[in-house]
């Protein structure tokens, strides 16, 4: 039996306007979500199962916060749910945050482990690569497709075009929205996730050598020129090459 | 301080553009750095000189001729100094970079657009906002294109270290691409459309303009949602790709957040559009209230004949 784990962390919703105040962003008022690229690891994580019989357990690292996501991967056919969690974790940088990741995932008879290409926060895409660095094993990033043939087969961006690869076990894969598409939960699936259990576990982490300075609202651009009418887009199309010196 | 390394970047076969300015961000960073070359061929190391920097070893073997993430780390890892590791913030470079990272148990830090002594700072939340970051002890930094000055190229003194080593995924099958397009990731210019080219055949203008200006063609989420002949690859956003052209021409997008946060950081930004009032005019350099029917073949025609 594969033992599958998917990643999932929760992240401010990507239509959230984000606010800065004070040095720091203000995340009190906005929505909290699963990040949208760790919905097509699930999906790729189910379809593994599918293929080949095993079971998925979704695993997170945070708060009792993020119960609420992990129900939410339960919903559409995750089999177990694991947070990491101690309440004296605050920041953590990569190497923290992935040493803990790594201990779990060993600690849990992991074959396999999806994850989104990127966190909708950082945006960093360290976990998959970082993960499977510690665990010695292989990692292939951003994948849009994959087949249980004769082996796992990955369609991934390669050389600026595409290419189909083929992983050995044990590895971590991280995808990308391409041609996954994410499940919606039935009525079975939400009342199994109403009922289902988190197991929180506690590891120890090493201290962080990042650290955030500050945060700040991104450089307002000057006002650009503004025309009313198509007939400037010759004048446009002359600023770009004499003003700008774009073309 | 301790030492300071770059990671030349790879593309084709030949050291990239961008080496030279990873070159002046580790002076941003206090250092003078040492620069490796992933090579299969030792030669292309002889490009790898800058002002600024010190010697360069080309780190050569079979494995570089494609890309294992963990072939490349390992064979890399064995001739790196100890000390902050600098990269590209291409898929394949910070893909590298997490597992160097990873291997030495230091932390990483992506997609780095600014350097103050041991002081990073990157875009969080695609861009919406941006985080600096302190290191206090060696760190593995990716830093994006077109934001730091070329250092200068000068003769370099190589030396050759051959590396073997094991790579664990096979490529089966390249894929061919849908187009011959360049991709939006790789491009200087993006010509984009959105829902307001009202159809997906109407994406043919804009690749004409491509064709003049040898540029991409990108595509909002709400384009790519609504017609399947729009693929998700060319999908610009927070859940498509983020982009850093020097020229950003978004043609019938209103400018919702999920596609600004994918394309607020491009030098230049042109937007075409009918509604005045529509967010993207007010991230443009050069904007234009019009409709594309007519705004269009006067853009072609202008920059055909400066072309």
């Amino acid at each position: 039996m594969v033992e599958i784990v998917v990643l999932v962390k929760r992240v401010p919703d990507t239509n959230a306007r984000i606010v800065v105040d004070s040095g720091k962003v203000d995340l009190s008022m906005v929505k909290w979500v699963m990040s949208p690229y760790d919905e097509f690891a699930i999906e790729a994580a189910l379809r593994h199962r599918e293929a080949t019989g095993g079971k998925v357990t979704a695993l997170t690292l945070g708060s009792a916060d993020c119960d609420k996501i992990l129900k939410d991967a339960k919903a559409i056919g995750v089999d177990e749910l694991v947070r990491v969690w101690d309440d004296s974790w605050a920041e953590m940088d990569s190497n923290s945050l992935q040493s803990v990741l790594s201990s779990v995932i060993l600690g849990l008879g992991a074959q396999v482990v999806y994850c989104g290409k990127a966190a909708a926060d950082t945006g960093a895409g360290s976990t998959c690569p970082g993960v499977a660095e510690r665990l010695g094993w292989a990692s292939i990033s951003n994948i849009t497709d994959i087949s249980f043939e004769n082996g796992i087969k990955v369609t991934c961006p390669f050389d600026g075009g595409s290419a189909k690869v083929a992983i050995p076990l044990p590895a971590v894969i991280s995808c990308d929205k391409g041609a996954f598409k994410v499940r919606k939960p039935n009525v079975k699936g939400i009342m199994m996730a109403k009922r289902a259990q988190v197991e929180v576990r506690s590891e120890t982490a090493p201290a962080s050598t990042v650290s955030v300075v500050n945060q700040s609202a991104p450089p307002q651009k000057a006002d650009g020129k503004k025309y009313n009418s198509a007939d400037s887009a010759g004048e446009v199309a002359r600023l770009l090459r004499d003003e700008a010196n774009v073309i | 301080m301790s030492e300071t390394i770059v990671i030349a970047e790879i593309n084709n076969g030949v050291v990239a553009d961008v080496t030279a300015e990873l070159v002046s961000a580790v002076i941003a960073f206090g250092g003078s750095p040492t620069i490796i070359v992933p090579c299969v061929n030792s030669s292309i190391a002889d490009g790898a000189g800058f002002t600024g920097a010190g010697r360069v070893i080309a780190c050569k073997g079979p494995m570089f001729a494609s890309y294992d993430a963990a072939g490349w780390a390992n064979a890399l890892d064995a001739v790196t100094p100890a000390g902050s590791i600098f990269v590209a913030a291409s898929p394949r470079s910070k893909d590298l970079a997490a597992r160097i990272a990873a291997r030495r148990n230091i932390p990483v830090v992506q997609d780095v657009v600014a350097i103050d002594g041991s002081n990073l700072t990157s875009p969080v939340y695609s861009g919406k906002a941006m985080q600096t970051v302190n290191a206090s002890a060696d760190v593995v930094v990716s830093v994006r294109a077109n934001i730091f000055a070329a250092a200068v190229s000068v003769p370099a003194d190589v030396s050759v270290i051959d590396q073997s080593g094991d790579v664990l995924t096979a490529v089966e099958e390249l894929l061919a691409r849908s187009s011959e397009r360049l991709d939006v990731a790789e491009a200087n210019i993006i010509i984009s459309g959105g829902r307001g080219m009202s159809s997906p055949e109407n994406f043919s203008h804009l690749e004409r303009i491509a064709d003049v200006l040898g540029a991409a063609v990108g595509a909002s989420r709400a384009a790519v949602d609504t017609w399947d002949d729009i693929p998700h690859g060319m999908q610009v956003g927070q859940t498509g790709k983020t982009v850093n052209p020097n020229l950003y021409i978004a043609v019938g997008i209103s400018g919702a957040i999920q596609h600004l946060a994918g394309m607020r950081s491009s030098k230049y930004i042109v937007a075409i559009n009918k509604d005045a009032d529509a967010p993207i005019f007010q991230y443009a350099d050069y904007g234009i209230v019009a409709t594309w029917e007519e705004t269009l073949p006067i853009l072609e025609k202008s920059l055909a004949a400066m072309m």
